[in-house]
């Protein structure tokens, strides 16, 4: 699935069997998916707990902008990245 | 230089317990030891229960509840309830016998986060033959409809052998018609009964090297549908796969009777004494129990293993292979080629695939074979 199928009425969320958690042993976030585990940086892990199933994207991306002050192009762009790569290992939904 | 304690190990990501060795079905290449524990010496829930909150404090993140088949236990979903509260992701590895709708539907209230089918042949005849289990297709599949219908992520195990590995194309096909985010197609690894059934199991290099291009075409595919995992064959590879991702590295098995073994085979070394969960904490097993220092890191490996750069990708390869192919435990895993033992398992396991068929032994408490 390509990155044009994440768009601004998109409202990404982790599906069933997906869980962010913080990994107090390791100090880190993670996403625990079946057999697997991804290791997520803080900024991911900001932007995965916006990914709840109500906001859409425009939304995730006016908070980030909002709280990172960065222009929300820039985050938009990093952001779909993020997600399709996400979406593309099955632990996303849009 | 002054002697220095070495540092605690880094904690397991993975805890898998054998909950039971009972099983309906009789699968030829069953990961469990031969000698297979029986119901009476199985531990209580309570000893489970706190195994499981033990392994979240060490910082074990998933739980795989595994057997035999796990829902044998009758306190399956209490105990699925107990590992999810302890936080840890749980998922359940099973047949798919026995476990009807209701069932599922409690192991999904009580938080199971993920389950795993086992599949013996991608159509009827072939899976219950392999099974050993008449009956066993239409159960399989009405439990992958239970746990889609649950909302559930469900991933199809078929281990892979000589008599299916011709369906792999047929099994990635039937899991996407089930339903399934991830299919292991996990080919033989041959210890225990599947090392007792070899000759049978064996697949020619042709298939094998036919099976994995089919995955890989596959993978492209079906990007974004399907995720596929493949465990290639050990005999007909170049470089080992590491022990369990490394011995005592991140992985710790509890056996039915509470054995805490670096991996499911490992009992099969001899001059190792493995703590028992009744007697210790699993911190306490991970970090002191010598059987699971005997070969962690590096130190312990041949002139091989520990001048090669790999060292810390396969870790010297699995253990157990190194003792059953060539005696010794300490050996480099004899599926690297660059192992003196290479050339002759690599032969031995085309001579078997030529061979035809070979003694069969279904698995099960008797030790009796069946031709």
């Amino acid at each position: 699935m390509d990155e044009k199928e994440i768009h601004a009425q998109s409202r990404p969320r982790l599906p069933r069997g997906v869980r962010l958690k913080r990994d107090e042993a390791r100090n880190r976030w993670t996403l625990l998916a079946p057999e697997r585990i991804f290791e997520v940086d803080d900024t991911a892990a900001t932007v995965l707990e916006l990914c709840d199933g109500e906001r859409d994207l425009a939304g995730i991306v006016a908070e980030l902008a909002a709280r990172f002050t960065a222009p929300p192009a820039v985050i938009e762009k990093d952001v779909v990245a993020m997600l399709a790569d996400l979406k593309a290992k099955r632990v996303l939904e849009t | 230089m002054t002697a220095h304690t070495p540092p605690p190990p880094a904690p397991p990501i993975g805890l898998l317990v054998e909950l039971t060795h009972r099983c309906p079905l009789g699968c030829l290449y069953c990961s469990n030891p031969i000698a297979l524990e029986r119901p009476g010496a199985e531990l209580d829930g309570e000893t489970w229960k706190r195994v499981f909150s033990e392994a979240a404090s060490l910082g074990a993140l998933h739980v795989h509840l595994s057997g035999g088949e796990p829902t044998a236990r009758r306190d399956i979903v209490d105990l699925t309830r107990h590992a999810s509260q302890s936080g840890l992701y749980t998922n359940l590895i099973t047949s798919g016998i026995g476990v009807n709708e209701k069932l599922t539907g409690e192991l999904v209230d009580a938080g199971l986060d993920h389950a795993q089918l086992s599949l013996q042949g991608a159509d009827k005849e072939t899976n219950d033959r392999l099974g050993h289990y008449k009956g066993a297709w239409e159960r399989k599949r009405a439990f992958a409809g239970y746990v889609i219908k649950a909302g559930l992520p469900l991933t199809i195990n078929a281990v892979i052998h000589r008599s299916n590995i011709r369906q792999v194309s047929a099994f990635i096909d039937l899991a996407v018609e089930l339903g399934a985010r991830r299919l292991e197609i996990a080919h033989t690894q041959y210890y225990g009964w599947a090392l007792a059934n070899r000759a049978a199991l064996m697949p020619s290099r042709q298939d094998v090297d036919e099976s994995i291009a089919i995955v890989e075409a596959a993978r492209v595919r079906l990007k974004g549908e399907l995720v596929i995992d493949m465990v290639v064959p050990d005999y007909y590879a170049r470089y080992p796969k590491p022990c369990a991702g490394g011995w005592g590295r991140v992985a710790i098995n509890v056996s039915p009777a509470g054995k805490a073994l670096p991996c499911h085979a490992a009992e099969s070394i001899p001059g190792l004494e493995f703590w028992n969960v009744r007697d210790h904490s699993l911190s306490d097993i991970w970090r002191s129990n010598p059987a699971f220092n005997a070969f962690r890191g590096t130190d312990w490996m041949p002139e091989l293993c520990r001048s090669c750069d790999r060292r810390e990708i396969d870790w010297g390869g699995c253990r157990c292979q190194a003792l059953a192919l060539t005696g010794d435990a300490r050996n480099t895993d004899p599926a690297c080629h660059k192992s003196p033992h290479h050339e002759r398992i690599a032969a031995t396991a085309m001579a078997e695939a030529e061979s035809g068929d070979g003694v069969l032994r279904w698995r099960s408490y008797k030790e009796k074979a069946e031709v």
